[in-house]
């Protein structure tokens, strides 16, 4: 009997003292909870874009280049009035808007077949080929499709022969292989997306006599917009933000990111103001997302 | 005795360098802040941290150096004359292995100092006369900088299709160039005194004396003509390597280059050429920062870079002409180097105007007008990709 009362677990109270003392002190413990997320968000994330924020509104002494502390919208307005700066805006918006086009296009079609049509091998097989070069370096993936379309390259390699040319480095390539690094992002979503779909709603739309595309158009779209827009967030920014894809195999194609970059040393104040534009167009696009209704569904 | 003989060195290196400041600057003044420099060398600090190229500094010279004076050097590798001025700003930094476009930055901003030469014995008679006493690294008489070495900006082309080498730079420029859409050009502002360049030659109505002197209408010019050349521009090129795949790639088959990258392309049919309306090129001089702790060692890492053998081991390293030509006698292995990237061929260097940080002085001397900056260029290079 004793023997029995020594084994017994001591009583909870003195078990966990953290729960305990934080039982009563709901302040705290909330305390405890944000603390260590809202000092990463606010201490680096959010203080490091209102210094460059602020940046942006510096000027930099002509004769030097040094920056100095001031105040001036110049830099902002050179944005909008250089019509360099201009083009490569709108163009970079452009390439942004294509790659999502392009990814969705590619991935609702994959992600039907995927999910409602293959056997459970070939779906894990295609689950591994989509997901196995985000496995790679995204640097080496942008040298990859270099060399692909290289004048001494793979297409000129394998298909000269048939009388197909490389298209040597430029805007499309850019677009091309931004797709390619970022099709992940939106090929997993949409696949999970129609996986939850029922297959009785196939079923319902064949007896109802829908075609092929019908279906997907009417029934399969419709459901997966909120997995769409999820896996455009991720295009669609990481496109605008991208610079290593133009500047190795967009040729002379410059975008936002290329206008920073050479800026960051040359005059800060304008990377910075640029580095707004990518911002506000995302900010723009979640706005007509939001627009949708398809955020609060996500 | 050592001492005197010193003295004689420097005293004729000094007129040297005055005599050809006046010949090669036309006696400009420039307004810069008045920086004092160092009478004499003190017991050696600890270290010494620089902002060097690639290749620069290598443990095979670093290591005698921190044997014979105890000054540790710890390296920052930079990759544009950009990144070297902004870290060269933070104060972090005692010496730099600027280029001319660099260097007048830091000079006009104050942050480098006039250098005592006497100081530094291997500072000396050997030096490549085309690189002393140079706008870019002397002002007002004054030395800044201590040569490195030099290397030319040449046309590189693809023999196997241009079936010999270009005479002129106007397959780069011209919207006529029979490789239209295979050409490649040096991504950044400075690359605005090449086309300059090319309009002295073509354009001499425009007068312009100095490729980095330009005023508004000249630098406007040099802009159209960058423009045009933006619409046959295969790839600019910042990256070596991404460079050399394009030649070698087929991608690119004639631009701007230097010897050293011509050589990495190891492919027979690429080759380099100076054009006949001359070129521009890169000068690189050894510069202390004016807030360094570390000035002795900064000294003495100057004056041992300076000896033959080390800044041809330097020169060797990294694929350019050495400043100090008294390596190229040493060895034939040496002077076959020198040969390549002709180091002692100084009518060859008269021929390359070295990069120079332009300024709102005109450094041709004209005071009728105001030049464009670097700023004006940064900005005007910008537009140009568009």
């Amino acid at each position: 009997m004793t023997q029995q009362i020594d084994q017994a677990p001591p009583p909870a109270k003195h078990s966990k003292p953290i729960s305990t003392f934080l039982f009563h002190r709901e302040k705290f413990r909330l305390l405890a909870l944000l603390s260590l997320p809202m000092t990463w968000l606010v201490g680096v994330y959010i203080v490091s874009l209102f210094l460059l924020l602020i940046t942006a509104f510096w000027v930099i002494n002509p004769f030097t280049s040094r920056v100095s502390p001031g105040f001036t919208l110049d830099n902002f307005i050179s944005v909008f009035t250089v019509p360099a700066y201009l083009s490569t805006s709108l163009r970079t918006l452009g390439m942004a808007l294509a790659v999502t086009a392009i990814s969705t296009l590619f991935a609702v079609p994959l992600g039907i077949f995927m999910a409602k049509l293959a056997s459970p091998l070939m779906r894990n097989l295609l689950a591994v080929a989509i997901t196995l070069p985000l496995w790679a370096g995204y640097l080496v993936k942008i040298l990859a499709m270099r060399l692909v379309f290289t004048e001494n390259g793979f297409i000129n390699w394998a298909l000269g022969p048939l009388g197909v040319a490389s298209p040597g480095f430029n805007m499309w390539v850019t677009i091309l292989t931004l797709t390619y690094l970022w099709f992940p992002y939106m090929a997993l979503p949409v696949f999970t997306a129609i996986r939850q779909i029922p297959n009785n709603l196939f079923d319902a739309s064949a007896d109802l006599g829908a075609s092929g595309f019908g279906t997907i158009f009417r029934v399969v779209v419709p459901l997966i917009v909120p997995a769409i827009i999820a896996g455009s967030v991720f295009t669609f920014s990481l496109s605008l933000g991208d610079y290593l894809a133009a500047r190795f195999t967009g040729g002379s194609t410059q975008m936002i990111g290329s206008i920073i970059a050479s800026n960051i040393n040359l005059n800060p104040p304008v990377a910075a103001a640029f580095s707004m534009v990518p911002i506000a167009f995302v900010v723009m696009y979640l706005m007509v997302a939001r627009r949708t209704g398809s955020l609060e569904r996500m | 005795m050592t001492r005197t003989k010193v003295g004689v060195a420097s005293l004729i290196a000094v007129s040297a360098l005055l005599l050809s400041s006046c010949a090669t600057s036309n006696e400009v003044t420039l307004d810069v802040p008045d920086v004092p420099m160092i009478d004499e060398i003190g017991a050696f600090e600890e270290e010494l941290n620089i902002i060097n190229w690639a290749g620069f500094v290598e443990p095979a010279w670093t290591d005698q150096f921190t044997t014979d004076t105890g000054c540790t050097v710890n390296s920052r590798v930079a990759g544009t004359s950009d990144e070297m001025v902004t870290l060269m700003r933070t104060g972090q930094y005692d010496i730099v292995s600027a280029s001319g476009d660099a260097a007048l930055r830091l000079i006009v901003g104050g942050d480098v100092q006039p250098l005592n030469v006497e100081l530094i014995p291997n500072f000396s008679d050997d030096i490549a006369e085309g690189m002393k006493g140079q706008i870019y690294d002397t002002v007002n008489g004054k030395p800044y900088g201590v040569p490195i070495g030099r290397g030319a900006n040449l046309l590189q082309y693809n023999e196997d299709v241009t079936g010999g080498a270009p005479d002129s730079w106007d397959v780069v420029w011209e919207l006529d160039s029979p490789y239209a859409g295979k050409v490649t050009a040096y991504d950044a502002p400075i690359y605005i005194a090449d086309a300059a360049v090319y309009l002295m030659y073509h354009n001499p109505e425009l007068g312009i004396e100095n490729p980095y002197a330009l005023d508004e209408a000249q630098l406007a010019a040099a802009v159209d003509l960058l423009k045009q050349q933006n619409q046959i521009i295969g790839e600019y090129w910042s990256d070596a390597v991404a460079q050399i795949t394009s030649f070698v790639g087929g991608n690119t088959v004639v631009g701007t280059s230097w010897e050293v990258l011509a050589k990495f392309a190891d492919t027979p049919s690429i080759k380099t050429t100076l054009p006949k309306e001359g070129s521009t090129g890169w000068f690189d001089a050894w510069l202390v920062s004016s807030s360094t702790p570390n000035v002795n060692c900064a000294y003495a890492w100057m004056d041992y870079t300076s000896q033959p053998a080390v800044n041809g081991a330097i020169a060797m390293n990294f694929g350019m002409a050495p400043a100090n030509i008294a390596f190229c006698a040493s060895s034939p292995e040496a002077q076959a180097h020198c040969d390549l990237y002709a180091a002692e061929d100084e009518e060859f260097f008269d021929r390359i105007w070295a990069w120079t940080t332009p300024i709102e002085q005109c450094v041709d001397g004209r005071t009728d007008v105001k030049c464009t900056s670097f700023q004006d260029w940064t900005n005007a290079w910008l537009t140009v990709k568009g």
